[in-house]
């Protein structure tokens, strides 16, 4: 279990003086748990993971791992262990040489050690590569190495920072379903850095949001789409339409947020809609159809699927959701 | 495409080699420069002394004087690195701009010609010199140390020449260490020695190396510190070989201790390509 408390690091430059890459983030990550800090750039998700691992100290807060107070211990006295985005495998020795790495600085027995990394290269199914060098490996095999290698002591935390960027998207897609593998199998509990929301959600068992220094919003992945609490969230987890609330004839400082998928278009029959608007693109994308709709004052996306009689673009149509699809946001 | 550069390397580097390699070969003109006959001179007179009788007896004079120098190079090369490892690390820490200023200083001594500055070390070693003054004025002394004219004094000269030529070489190789290996061994459990044996070091050895080379080399045959600051009382091979060009007029002789000289950094250079192949084949 992790706990951050009122945790906040400023960096001094001399080019750009004093920034607050974080602003006071608690937390709480449990153990044995898929947890994921998703965020744009410059949001202080990677400085918060460099906290964790003990590349960086707080400015202010608290920092515990299983109730051992953290925060002033450098990264080789944690246990914790991370995975690096360019892996930072070490180009002089093997790809067992790395995975023992972290087993020798324990002073693991040399037959301990042996067994250990079969063991941890099997677990990433690399068995056999054990004496290659990491330059004669593709990115996604290095990846591995780098996972085994940090997984190869038995941390209590495995940190990822956006492990999966460097590599294309089929090998992307296979290794989110290695990594959630690895993470039940070993019960260890991992802490992912990814800007990719499709990612958060594919993996994670809870989701912190993040943005300029701050945690927005943390729970499931369905919570978070569900249930977004700001405008940022809504849009940032998924697609969502924001509709200003005097649009549709609410509070004026209020934004409506619904998904596209929820929308759906009619003819105009004269009452029951939401609203209506006119129909300004369409899309076709295979198994639904994306329309743009002009409403008055806004624009609204529908993803529809079997829409029947199709629309086309400068139809005026009935824009419509139930009322449980949308969440009424204040910021 | 190759023509030119094999013309420079041809005119620069092997040429003169095998010029050398000729004159070793040939017989002394009393007024300088060589003449014929072919011989094996110069080589026997490295080895052996002519009796009155003409036969020759076993000298190992020169064979000292070559070990005393390369004891002095070889001392220079781990004075050098012992110095200049610590040197290019912290270069290597600093941010890119006082990078910039500490690399510039660096290379600040080659701006001054090497004799200027070999001489006034005379003037800092001398009894009367400044450290001598500074320690006396200090109290820590009461009579001069003799600072000038050992052993001591040509490595202080030997070192403060060729520190430069370890500092560059292992600072490029460690500027391209990715500081997040280092994190890496960090995160590892790795002790502070442990990131320095088992990740720095190997990664700087190649720059080490070729420092080591670039130090020994010309350390082995420097004339100016062993001349200036030994005082000449015991020869080294560079002062031998200097002195068989000018004041000796034996050019065959200079000609064969060159070769001698380049024999062994010859075998240094294939000793250290034996003891790191694979490094070298992988790259």
């Amino acid at each position: 279990m992790i706990e951050l408390t009122g945790v906040s690091k400023s960096f001094t430059t001399k080019d750009v003086g004093t920034v607050a890459a974080l602003k006071g983030v608690s937390l709480r990550i449990d153990g044995n748990e898929f947890f994921t800090l998703l965020g744009p750039s410059g949001c202080g998700k990677t400085t918060l993971l460099r906290l964790i691992g003990g590349f960086e100290m707080p400015s202010t807060g608290a920092i515990r791992i299983d109730d051992l107070d953290v925060a002033a211990l450098p990264p080789q006295k944690r246990p914790v262990n991370t995975v690096f985005q360019s892996y930072a495998l070490f180009p002089h020795m093997t790809v067992a040489g790395n995975v023992a790495f972290g087993l020798e600085m324990c002073g693991w027995k040399k037959a301990d050690i042996d067994a250990r990394v079969k063991e941890a290269l099997a677990l990433v199914r690399l068995d056999g590569f054990a004496t290659r060098k990491p330059t004669q490996l593709s990115g996604g095999q290095q990846q591995r190495v780098a996972l085994a290698r940090a997984l190869a002591p038995k941390p209590k935390v495995l940190l990822l920072d956006e492990p999966l960027s460097a590599l294309d998207l089929k090998l992307r897609k296979e290794m989110q379903g290695e990594l959630k593998r690895l993470q039940r199998e070993t019960g260890i509990t991992f802490v992912l850095v990814t800007h990719d929301q499709e990612e958060a959600l594919a993996m994670s068992d809870r989701i912190a949001v993040m943005r300029d220094g701050l945690v927005l919003q943390v729970g499931t992945p369905k919570a978070i789409y569900d249930n977004p609490n700001s405008r940022f969230v809504a849009d940032f987890i998924g697609e969502a339409n924001l509709v200003p609330g005097n649009v549709l004839g609410r509070d004026h400082g209020m934004t409506v947020a619904v998904r596209p998928e929820r929308v759906t278009l009619g003819r105009l029959n004269g009452h029951g809609a939401r609203a209506k608007g006119e129909v300004a693109g369409v899309t076709f994308l295979g198994l639904d159809t994306l329309y743009e709709i002009l409403l008055d004052g806004a624009r609204v996306r529908a993803r529809v699927r079997d829409a029947g009689e199709p629309f086309q673009a400068g139809d005026t149509v009935a824009v419509d959701w139930p009322d449980t699809a949308e969440r009424e946001l204040l910021h | 495409m190759l023509a030119p550069a094999v013309l420079v390397i041809g005119v620069f580097m092997l040429i003169p080699m095998f010029i050398a390699l000729a004159y070793s070969f040939m017989t002394a003109d009393p007024y300088g420069g060589v003449q014929a006959p072919f011989t094996f001179d110069a080589y026997i007179q490295f080895l052996y002394q002519r009796d009155f009788d003409d036969s020759l007896i076993f000298a190992s004079d020169y064979i000292l004087i070559i070990a005393r120098s390369i004891y002095l190079a070889v001392s220079t090369t781990v004075i050098c690195l012992a110095l200049g490892l610590p040197v290019a690390w912290y270069i290597v820490c600093q941010s890119e701009e006082r990078r910039r200023v500490l690399l510039f200083l660096i290379t600040l001594p080659f701006w001054i010609n090497t004799l200027i500055r070999t001489y006034c070390w005379i003037l800092i070693l001398r009894d009367e010199g400044l450290a001598n003054k500074l320690l006396c004025a200090l109290g820590i002394i009461a009579d001069p140390l003799p600072l000038l004219y050992n052993d001591g004094s040509i490595l202080l000269g030997l070192v403060y020449t060729f520190l430069p030529f370890m500092v560059l070489p292992i600072y490029s190789t460690l500027e391209r260490i990715d500081s997040r290996l280092i994190e890496a061994a960090y995160d590892l459990y790795a002790s502070r020695v442990a990131v320095f044996r088992r990740v720095i070091w190997p990664l700087a050895k190649p720059g080490a190396l070729a420092g080591a080379t670039l130090v020994f080399a010309p350390a082995l045959g420097s004339f100016l510190a062993p001349d200036l600051l030994g005082g000449g009382k015991k020869l080294l091979i560079g002062s031998l070989i200097q002195m068989q060009f000018t004041s000796s007029r034996n050019w065959p002789f200079g000609a064969a201790l060159s070769i001698a000289i380049t024999a062994v950094i010859l075998l240094v250079i294939i000793l250290r390509s034996w003891t790191a192949p694979k490094r070298e084949a992988q790259a």
